[in-house]
């Protein structure tokens, strides 16, 4: 089988305290898949890992993208590779219009690839075609990055970001969260367009919901740092009903 | 290592390297001998040519600074300056004694400018633009090298030369409103300047006339051991316009040196003065080693009913900043702007903001301050907003934002405020953030390195100043900001 990202018995810690213990997953070219588990079990921590958070230490393992370390890269030169992060809290930064944002970060990772930035009208006409999918309006590119911005606008500005950067990975951090089941749908079909046969997608998450919309082709249970179980999309169904209380977590 | 951590080492490790201004121009001086007495100010008149109430005129400040003493309130520190080790005078050489035209300037000085990015030659001016847009006065150490566009302005009837070629062709003027603005009693370093002030720029711009074009002094420290004390004196006459810029540089010492200028400005009824300032100096270098003391006092007086200033600085450069650009809101309905920009690394101290003075009915005035702090600098905003008796209907807003990077670095706030009229209304808001590391590892998860991250983040608080800058100015402004904090993350 081809792979686009295999992870090899993944250990890292946070403030000196191991939380993964040893991670195995070969994700293929357009697979999804799906990582669930209890609160604590590790999940945000491996989407930090894998986009390089600078407080996250690899102890032990190793992570190969297309065919390369992806540990020895910086943050900026993984974006640039193809890695994409939706943030489960995306940041606000004040004074600076959304539309900027996206500009600056598009040709920034075309200067990392070694290509010319885009032009202001080719830009433009990017961002409308692609916006006008996720019903995301000229005003809110206007307004300061996710300052003031409601929790589905939030969501949808990480979506949009997403199809704008035409990424090769998508990990989605609990995406799902915050989101009403309007703005969930909508966010779900910005994410289903996105989906083809090269392009590969980790979505977190905590809760079943998500995965009716974005039906993935695996899911895998993290419990203690660890992958403990791996299944079909169905798995998600039968720990919906089970809860997480097999694999060592509350009720809750 | 946390990004903190890193943020933090990698401000300790800011060097000189940044400083791309710092080149020294090797060009022959004349200079008065070292050391300050009544011989150097009678040296630096003579020079001048200055009429007899101009010498006296320094004298008496002169003999009033001795009984002065140096402030000591601003939240800066620095060691004693010896006044007697200074240089007070420094010009370039000049080829003869005859006026001075392009022709006669030294090419090494063109050349200082050019790569300073300020053409001075007006056919290279012309060669890249349709219509130019800026004139510039070169300041070089003491004396005005050049002033450029000047026949074009003079048609327009605005007078734009250096001041001291004002005291020969305008006496009348210059004797008129010199002092008037920031009396020679002022202050330490206003009266110091006042006693030695050898070059600087006069603008008038008569009445009802909206000056054609944007007016620009460039200020180059170039002398070792030599201060620069210039003086600016500008005058708006009734319903005339007029938008100032000025910029600073300097070139790399180990030792510090003294800019102590004054800026006066004079609005009329119904008369604008926008003056902008993009500051520069050197820094010092990571040790704090070097760097320009900027002790320079601005003041603009609102004379006329309707008359209004607007003040935009971004400071950049300096090793100390002491300055308050002002506004005496003097005339009936006339107002008073403050926006500034004051970028703060390594070992910089700025203690800096305004003053609004309301005198007049239904004067107003707004203040916008931004201060950013990287390394282990120390940022002040010190400001006082206060509404004399008769002052009804005044109105004043104040926003003081901080935004820190690091933790080695310091910001402060010490806004005064004084009212005597009931009817007075003041606002004041103030901040204080920190770049996360999460807005930061938010950018460079999206491609951004971290040097890219902070300019964009940066320029984001600035904002509402940046806006406020001439278009031209204000792009290159951005740049600095990012230029400035290179290196304070890594």
């Amino acid at each position: 089988m081809k792979s686009l990202m295999k992870i090899e018995n993944l250990h890292a810690e946070v403030g000196g305290k191991e939380i993964l213990k040893g991670i195995n997953l070969n994700i293929a070219p357009g697979q999804v898949h799906a990582i669930m588990g209890p609160n604590g079990s590790g999940k945000s921590t491996l989407s930090n890992v894998l986009a390089g958070r600078d407080d996250y230490v690899v102890t032990k393992g190793s992570v190969s993208f297309m065919g390369e370390n992806l540990l020895e890269m910086a943050p900026e030169e993984r974006a640039a590779a193809g890695i994409f992060l939706a943030f489960q809290y995306p940041l606000e930064i004040p004074g600076v219009a959304t539309m900027t944002f996206l500009k600056t970060a598009i040709n920034a990772q075309r200067k990392t690839r070694g290509e010319d930035e885009l032009s202001t009208p080719a830009f433009m006409r990017f961002v409308r075609e692609k916006s006008a999918l996720l019903g995301v309006k000229d005003e809110m590119l206007k307004r300061p990055l996710n300052v003031g911005f409601s929790g589905g606008e939030k969501k949808r500005n990480e979506i949009l970001q997403m199809a704008l950067l035409e990424p090769a990975f998508c990990i989605l951090d609990e995406t799902d969260s915050g989101l009403d089941i309007d703005a969930l749908k909508v966010v779900s079909e910005g994410v289903n367009a996105l989906r083809d046969k090269e392009r590969s997608m980790l979505v977190i998450t905590h809760y079943q919901r998500l995965l009716d919309y974005i039906v993935p082709d695996f899911v895998h249970v993290l419990s203690n740092g660890r992958v403990v179980r791996s299944g079909g999309k169905d798995l998600a169904l039968e720990l919906e009903k089970s809860g997480y209380a097999e694999y060592g977590a509350d009720a809750a | 290592m946390t990004a903190k951590t890193k943020t933090a080492e990698q401000v300790a490790g800011i060097g000189v390297e940044q400083y791309k201004y710092g080149f020294v121009t090797d060009i022959e001086t004349e200079k008065a001998p070292r050391g300050l007495n009544e011989d150097t100010i009678r040296f630096i008149s003579a020079k001048k040519n200055e009429p007899e109430w101009m010498l006296e005129w320094r004298l008496d400040a002169y003999r009033r600074w001795l009984t002065l003493e140096e402030p000591t309130w601003a939240k800066v520190h620095y060691p004693r300056i010896d006044f007697q080790d200074l240089y007070y005078y420094s010009a370039p050489k000049k080829k003869g004694d005859g006026p001075q035209s392009l022709d006669d300037v030294d090419p090494e000085l063109l050349d200082t400018y050019k790569k300073l990015g300020i053409p001075l030659r007006e056919q290279e001016i012309l060669a890249g633009v349709e219509n130019p847009t800026m004139a510039v006065d070169a300041v070089f150490d003491s004396v005005s090298v050049v002033t450029t566009f000047k026949e074009n302005l003079s048609r327009a009837g605005v007078i734009f030369c250096p001041i001291s070629e004002a005291l020969q062709s305008h006496p009348e003027l210059v004797r008129k409103y010199l002092g008037t603005v920031v009396p020679v009693t002022d202050n330490f370093y206003a009266t110091l300047n006042a006693a030695v002030f050898s070059d600087g720029s006069f603008v008038y711009i008569p009445e009802g006339v909206h000056c054609p074009m944007e007016l620009s002094t460039y200020f180059r420290i170039n002398e070792q051991n030599t201060g620069q004390f210039e003086r600016t004196l500008i005058i708006a006459d009734k319903g005339a316009y007029v938008s100032y810029l000025e910029g600073c540089t300097a070139p790399q010492r180990d030792e510090n040196q003294l800019h102590a200028a004054v800026v006066e400005l004079i609005v009329h009824d119904d008369a604008e003065i926008k003056y902008s300032t993009v500051q520069n100096w050197y820094p010092g270098d990571k040790d704090g080693k070097g760097g320009i003391y900027n002790f320079v006092t601005k003041r603009a007086d609102c004379r006329g009913r309707n008359s209004k200033v607007s003040w935009t600085q971004v400071e950049t450069g300096s090793a100390i900043t002491w300055k308050y650009p002002s506004c005496v809101l003097r005339g009936d309905n006339s107002q008073g702007e403050f926006y500034s920009i004051a970028i703060s690394n390594g070992h910089q101290q700025v203690d800096s903001g305004t003053k609004m003075i309301h005198l007049g009915k239904n004067t107003k005035s707004r203040i916008i301050s931004k201060g950013i702090s990287a390394g282990v600098s120390s940022s002040t905003y010190r400001g006082l907003v206060s509404a004399h008796r008769k002052a009804s209907g005044a109105r004043n807003y104040t926003q003081c934002d901080s935004l820190l990077i690091g933790d080695k670095c310091s910001a402060h706030t010490v806004p005064y405020m004084e009212t005597r009229n009931m009817s007075a209304t003041f606002e004041h808001e103030a901040t204080t953030s920190k770049i996360s590391d999460d807005q930061l590892f938010y950018c460079r998860q999206r491609g951004l390195n971290e040097e890219e991250a902070v300019a964009l983040i940066v320029n984001g608080f600035c904002k509402d100043v940046l806006q406020h800058l001439p278009m031209e100015f204000a792009v290159e402004a951005q740049k600095l900001v990012g230029i400035s904090l290179e290196g304070s993350v890594g």
